[in-house]
């Protein structure tokens, strides 16, 4: 294992010093582990998201004018904890509310669940979102449910707007279950990742074969097809995502990279995105493209479609200002 | 059980899953994320430095609260519910027996079936706690001794946790994999058996 640390044990602390460094738009609690914005909006309703590390930028790298108000990163690919997410909740309160964006894992959901029963007994009104648009996984009796992945992005985005709008906490939480009901993804790894705790990758893949349908915690996918081309790896993401939620109508799309994958590559597969909606009822009317939602050095893609509305175009094109994502203001 | 076993058995646990970790960490690879041994033995270390108390419930509920501290992913709240029940169930008394801790055993194992909105058969830490409730208050209902009765609930554990093998999990991270989860042994059930193992390992008195 070659990786650019001090220590695999000091991974998460060690980042969180590098934006805190390099960001003055955070206030950063390392000891805490809890990201902040240094100048948060008065009155307004606050927004927490935290999870496992190893997927950065999400969520510090979304902390910002815009988005999220605090952020609560956990040990590589584990969920943060009650304590922690319940004080980043009561410390952001402006007495509006908080919102806490949760991508649905077992471990995410319990912690968050602990957390705004604590906050709760503060005295802050707490509402949660799930995130679950992951096609890969059957949401069914027989699953946990459908992993949060890609469209963690867009409903930080999209509420995070509403909040900074002055919405209040209903109606914030209301645009972020919209924005996920609307949006899928379905995620295609070229290799596994490594964690710098176990030192190894986490699942073998040979050289010849992709695995489909992955998470962003370098768990084995559902299945192994052989290496293709871009074209033909898109079409199968397209066709899984299509089969739940008929692509037509305005589009945002993100082409996402695991960690591993040269911005290039992304481009080739948002080529034929582009390429292959054409001809469909369908039109990609806002766009992004690059790491957002990683895995470590994992070396692969992800689509992410939400089929927007006016409501939802607005509010995506609306100013943000965060490490990770800017523009408009 | 008196205070002095409930500390041992915490300590025997944070031994049993420091030395554990890696397999535990190999097992949750194969079909999770590749953590499962690093988080215990977190969890674990800070249990065996916050533990405090005067009675067996003290100490677990310290124990519990550590666990829900430090550990984070779903097996944090899990075995940290497990244990603040348990010990909640035990109250204060400072001598308990074995008839009110395999009924404390049993409210600790439906604190996690609740939380984890899980059963047996999911390939979880409930195929092997199920078991061993049931082990333990058959035990007691024979008047089986302590020692026996705690072999007798660690066998169940292990047992359910070899069951898990062929199943395809329904709860948890290894459910995103579907039937690609049959053929391994879950790693949460693997612990839960460790745990009561390590019960039975101390508990040479009672």
């Amino acid at each position: 294992m070659k990786k650019l640390i001090n220590a695999a044990d000091a991974v998460v602390e060690d980042a969180l010093h590098g934006m805190a460094a390099a960001h003055h738009g955070l206030r950063v609690d390392v000891g805490n582990r809890i990201v902040y914005r240094a100048s948060p909006s008065p009155g307004k309703v606050a927004l927490v998201s935290g999870g496992g590390s190893g997927h950065e930028p999400l969520h510090a790298g979304f902390v910002g004018y815009g988005m999220l108000d605090a952020a609560c990163p956990g040990e590589i690919f584990t969920s943060p904890v009650p304590d922690q997410i319940a004080q980043a909740t009561t410390a952001v309160d402006t007495g509006a509310g908080v919102l806490h964006v949760v991508k649905n894992y077992t471990g995410d959901v319990l912690n968050f669940e602990m957390a705004a029963e604590l906050a709760a007994e503060e005295g802050v009104r707490v509402a949660t979102v799930l995130v679950d648009d992951d096609v890969a996984v059957e949401d069914s009796l027989y699953t946990a449910g459908r992993r949060g992945t890609g469209a963690t992005v867009f409903v930080e985005k999209m509420a995070g707007a509403a909040a900074e709008a002055g919405a209040p906490l209903a109606e914030v939480a209301a645009v972020a279950k919209l924005a996920n009901a609307r949006s899928r993804s379905f995620g295609i790894a070229l290799t596994s990742c490594t964690t710098p705790a176990a030192g190894k990758p986490t699942f073998d893949l040979p050289e010849d074969q992709v695995e489909l349908g992955i998470g962003i915690h370098g768990e084995p996918g559902r299945s192994r097809v052989p290496l293709a081309t871009a074209r033909e790896l898109v079409a199968l993401a397209l066709e899984a995502i299509h089969a739940d939620l008929p692509l037509s109508g305005d589009l945002l799309v993100m082409v996402n990279g695991m960690g591993g994958t040269p911005l290039a590559e992304l481009y080739v597969a948002f080529a034929e995105v582009a390429a292959q909606l054409r001809g469909r009822d369908a039109f990609i009317t806002r766009s992004l493209v690059g790491n957002y939602v990683t895995s470590l050095d994992m070396q692969g893609f992800s689509v992410t479609v939400c089929r927007l509305n006016d409501e939802l175009t607005r509010l995506w094109d609306a100013p943000v200002q965060t490490p990770a994502l800017r523009w408009g203001r | 059980m008196d205070a002095a076993l409930a500390r041992a058995w915490l300590e025997e646990t944070a031994r049993v899953v420091a030395a554990e970790r890696d397999r535990l960490t190999a097992l949750d690879a194969a079909i999770g994320d590749a953590d499962h041994g690093t988080n215990l033995d977190r969890g674990f270390s800070e249990v065996r430095r916050a533990m405090t108390g005067s009675s067996p419930g003290e100490l677990l509920v310290s124990a519990g609260s550590a666990l829900i501290r430090k550990v984070g992913g779903a097996s944090g709240p899990l075995y940290g519910s497990a244990f603040r029940s348990l010990g909640k169930a035990l109250d204060a008394e400072r001598d308990v027996t074995l008839e009110a801790f395999a009924a404390a055993f049993e409210a600790a194992v439906s604190a996690v079936e609740r939380l984890g909105r899980a059963a047996e058969g999911d390939k979880t830490m409930v195929d092997a706690l199920r078991p061993a409730a049931r082990a333990l208050a058959r035990a007691v209902r024979d008047g089986l001794e302590p020692r026996e009765a705690l072999d007798q609930a660690a066998r169940a554990a292990e047992e359910g946790a070899k069951a898990t093998i062929p199943l395809t999990a329904r709860k948890g991270r290894a459910s995103y994999l579907g039937e690609r989860s049959a053929g391994h042994e879950d790693p949460g059930a693997v612990s839960a058996a460790l745990i009561v193992r390590a019960l039975h390992t101390v508990a040479t008195r009672w």
